[in-house]
């Protein structure tokens, strides 16, 4: 699989030059398969649902989508009939705790060294169930029982062996992910080390950003005076530089108003990139989240409590942010909210006030945009990776379900297929991880 | 502008004589079709004066009309801690769901615990829930009992507060009743087996007594009288089973002893519809956007349609959660299992007069009959839908909640 895909970018450049160049090669030419999805109720999200659309995808990446009549489809194309159902972009799931990840241990409250990355379990059946849900990318974060828990990892969710085969290189070559970082009651501990209040969490924090400002300058220094010798690294103080630099985005849990005004006063501070996540009370303090162009990602849960500081949390918070600008997306939290469940998180919205277009934005180019990962994902437009679902019905009807959900151009859910359907419905087995799952060792 | 309207008829019907008119009504009576363009008397004593379409039923002077585009049965939660486990999740405080001192504690009364005025009751209430079956929460052998109540009771100032005071008795199988003892499976079933035993003697004791004057009752004992109430049928044993093998257990026990059994969860009670069928046992499920770990790693979202497919009666629940959602939505958990494969109206029925049979008060609510309770729920759409409003509720005549929410 990695293997695939490493090929795939080795070759890219390759593709790029005139076509005589493959006659050349001893191996076969790179069959790049053209597929048309035919009269399908289609949402790019980034413009107007189209009625009898056509979404044509080419290897990895969306060639055209546009109403039937429009969209030219290549004569050796395999066209699929998608009459009746619904295609949306894959959803993207800014906040998961699927792949049994885990962050930094309870030995100190903040742990900018711990990477998620290092935990992920791919074979965990949450991921499968993800799938199952129509998520195509998600950020895996660590917990929020620390000021800062670990660095995150942003996911496709490819059908992996590895947690290698499931990353996102961004532009620079680096692989995509953020930090988490988080206030309020959860990272309040009686552990040594661990804040007992509020302005003692605060203060940790600031220390630390002060800290790496201070090792920033260092390295720079360094770099510059003695760019031969190596500079002495610590791995913390480097990922909270790289937030100072803007290289990376906070995640950062917070609940009540006064938590929300703390996260935005150290961002003020300090500069760095954050998104804000929960937000239970963010309809108490969305004109101060607005004006500081501030986004934020929502659950929606049931009913508020379960905690002091969730006490207030109301369905209104996306339609108080949206309609005030604030680029508003949604996540699961799962196991908080099961990922199979996503796209009802965007109809709680949308029950408490959110416009559909707004609440489709939360499942996808919103937080593709959180992620820096909007320019090749979060919409249906030619050029970005064809990471899509297809639905039964509406987006936003309990009745519909997902059918499949392809990661570019791949199906790697579908509820057709048996195994796959156990992982959507649950089910004898269900629990097991994925490799028991296919034949005859459980049953 | 609904809102204002809406407070404005909440002042003006305080005599509590409403006509609600509905787009489509699902009295959830006979064969659960909804009537197209229906009426619902609701009358000054609490209760349905008439029910049926429009164009039968004149509504009578003095009564204030509603108009909804769908209205139910007020939602009944089958099996729910809300009251007991309150909103700040904060134990002393507001935990009143779980007391781990000793496994079994069946005189422990909901009515002594539950708190009408947590937000939760009333959070519940305005999305439609007009009666909870609350207690005890499941996590050991035996913690308490459950009771009956309407969401808009804010104190139990006598036991006329409630529907039911002791509604059923509840019981936990599996891994969330196992710590220190009992440690394993077996030996819960021992431990159970050996008190339902000591009140069956105690039983005999007592009808011998009836029987014979020389023979003195047996002095009353707070623990064993609520198990003799179990042997005699008078109060069900709410048996909490995930995993096939604690079903199992469960039925097993009530060979034995023959008592009235509710299995609770069932998450994996799909592979043993045979065996749950001929024990004529109904089955209050779990809900189904419950977390599909330990016990439950086997759940189906598709476990209400089976059990609705193989015939076992069934209904659903909130539950219980030691974290977020605080309390669940009873109609929504049935709405995601409408969504696997069960039909619109039987899920509806699984909240509302299902939940009723299974609690024995099918006479009183559950569904839109003349003489019933007028408990409704207004809706302004398919109240399944995630994007539905619930606009309007009412109990025993009186609108309770207005809120559009």
């Amino acid at each position: 699989m990695r293997s695939r895909k490493l090929i795939a970018i080795a070759l890219a450049p390759l593709l790029l030059l005139p076509f005589f160049f493959s006659s050349a090669q001893e191996s076969p030419p790179l069959e790049v398969k053209v597929r048309a999805y035919t009269n399908a109720t289609i949402y790019p999200v980034s413009s107007p649902r189209i009625e009898k659309g056509t979404l044509l995808i080419k290897g990895d990446a969306i060639l055209a989508v546009g109403p039937g009549k429009e969209v030219k489809i290549p004569a050796d194309a395999e066209v699929v009939d998608a009459s009746g159902k619904t295609i949306i972009p894959g959803l993207i799931c800014t906040h998961s705790h699927i792949g049994s990840v885990a962050g930094g241990d309870y030995s100190s409250p903040i742990q900018p060294e711990v990477r998620v990355l290092d935990s992920i379990d791919v074979r965990n059946t949450s991921i499968d169930k993800a799938r199952a849900g129509g998520i195509t990318t998600a950020n895996l974060m660590s917990g929020s029982g620390h000021l800062l828990s670990g660095q995150t990892i942003y996911l496709k969710l490819r059908k992996g062996n590895t947690v290698e085969d499931l990353f996102i290189e961004q532009p620079d070559g680096t692989i995509a992910y953020g930090v988490k970082m988080a206030n309020g009651t959860n990272s309040i501990r009686d552990n040594g080390g661990f804040p007992g209040t509020r302005g003692k969490s605060a203060a940790l924090v600031r220390q630390k950003f002060i800290d790496a400002r201070a090792y920033l300058e260092k390295r720079r220094k360094h770099q510059k005076e003695k760019p031969d010798e190596a500079f002495e690294r610590d791995l913390a103080l480097e990922t909270l530089a790289d937030i100072l630099e803007g290289k990376r985005t906070v995640h950062h849990h917070t609940h009540r108003h006064d938590d929300i005004l703390t996260v935005l006063r150290l961002k003020e501070e300090f500069g760095f990139k954050v998104v804000l996540h929960h937000v239970s009370e963010a309809w108490k303090v969305a004109d101060e989240i607005a004006a500081a162009k501030v986004p934020c990602s929502l659950i929606f849960l049931d009913s508020p409590g379960g905690k002091l500081e969730a006490r207030d949390f109301e369905w209104k918070n996306g339609a108080e942010l949206s309609r005030r600008g604030v680029v508003t997306a949604f996540h699961t939290d799962d196991p908080i909210n099961d990922s199979r469940w996503f796209l009802r998180n965007a109809a709680v919205g949308v029950r408490a006030g959110m416009s559909r277009q707004k609440a489709l934005e939360g499942l996808t180019l919103a937080g593709a945009k959180m992620l820096d990962l909007d320019r090749s994902i979060g919409s249906l437009d030619p050029g970005k990776q064809a990471d899509f679902v297809i639905l039964s019905g509406d987006p936003f009807s309990i009745y519909t379900r997902v059918l499949e959900t392809h990661v570019e151009g791949e199906k790697v859910f579908d509820l057709e297929n048996p195994s796959d359907r156990l992982f959507a419905e649950g089910g004898y087995g269900a629990g097991h991880n994925r490799e028991a799952s296919g034949c005859c060792f459980y049953r | 502008m609904f809102k204002a309207i809406l407070a404005l008829a909440l002042t003006a019907i305080s005599h509590g004589q409403i006509a609600v008119k509905a787009d489509l009504l699902f009295t959830m009576a006979g064969d659960l079709k909804p009537i197209k363009d229906g009426v619902v008397l609701c009358g000054k004593n609490g209760k349905i004066r008439a029910v049926g379409p429009a164009s039968q039923i004149k509504i009578p002077k003095g009564y204030q009309t509603l108009t909804a585009k769908v209205v139910t049965p007020g939602i009944i939660d089958a099996h729910a801690t809300v009251g007991l486990s309150g909103i700040l999740n904060s134990p002393k405080h507001d935990q009143e769901q779980l007391e781990k001192s000793s496994p079994i504690q069946p005189e422990l009364r909901a009515v002594d615990a539950y708190n009408g005025r947590d937000p939760l009751v009333k959070w519940l209430r305005d999305l439609g829930v007009t009666t909870v079956n609350t207690g005890h929460a499941p996590g050991t052998l035996i913690s308490g009992q459950l009771m009956v109540v309407k969401t808009n009771v804010p104190s139990i100032t006598s036991m006329k507060d409630t529907l039911v005071p002791t509604s059923a008795v509840a019981s936990t199988l599996g891994a969330k009743a196992l710590s220190k003892s009992p440690g394993t499976r077996s030996k819960a079933i021992a431990m159970l087996r050996a008190e339902l035993m000591k009140a069956q003697s105690r039983l005999l004791k007592i009808e011998e007594a009836k029987d014979n004057e020389e023979k003195d009752k047996p002095d009353a004992n707070l623990r064993l009288d609520v198990l003799v109430d179990i042997l005699n049928k008078k109060i069900p044993l709410l048996m909490n089973a995930q995993r096939h093998q604690d079903i199992a257990a469960a039925l097993r026990l009530q060979e034995e002893f023959g008592f009235k059994l509710i299995l609770d969860g069932a998450a994996e009670a799909y592979l043993l519809l045979d065996e749950i069928k001929a024990a004529k046992v109904p089955v209050i499920v779990h809900p189904t956007m419950g977390r599909p770990f330990g016990d439950l790693e086997n759940m189906t979202f598709t476990l209400a349609a089976q059990l609705h497919k193989a015939g076992i009666p069934f209904a659903f629940q909130s539950g219980y959660e030691a974290y977020v959602p605080k309390t669940r939505v009873v109609h929504f958990e049935a709405a995601m299992a409408a969504a696997y494969g069960l039909p619109q109206e039987v899920a509806l029925a699984a909240c509302t007069i299902q939940s009723a049979r299974i609690l024995g008060l099918e006479k009183k609510i559950g569904s839109l009959e003349k003489g019933k309770h007028a408990d409704l729920a207004l809706f302004d759409g398919d109240p399944l839908e995630t994007t539905t409003h619930t606009t309007g509720v009412i109990i025993e005549s009186q609108l309770v909640s207005a809120l559009a929410k």
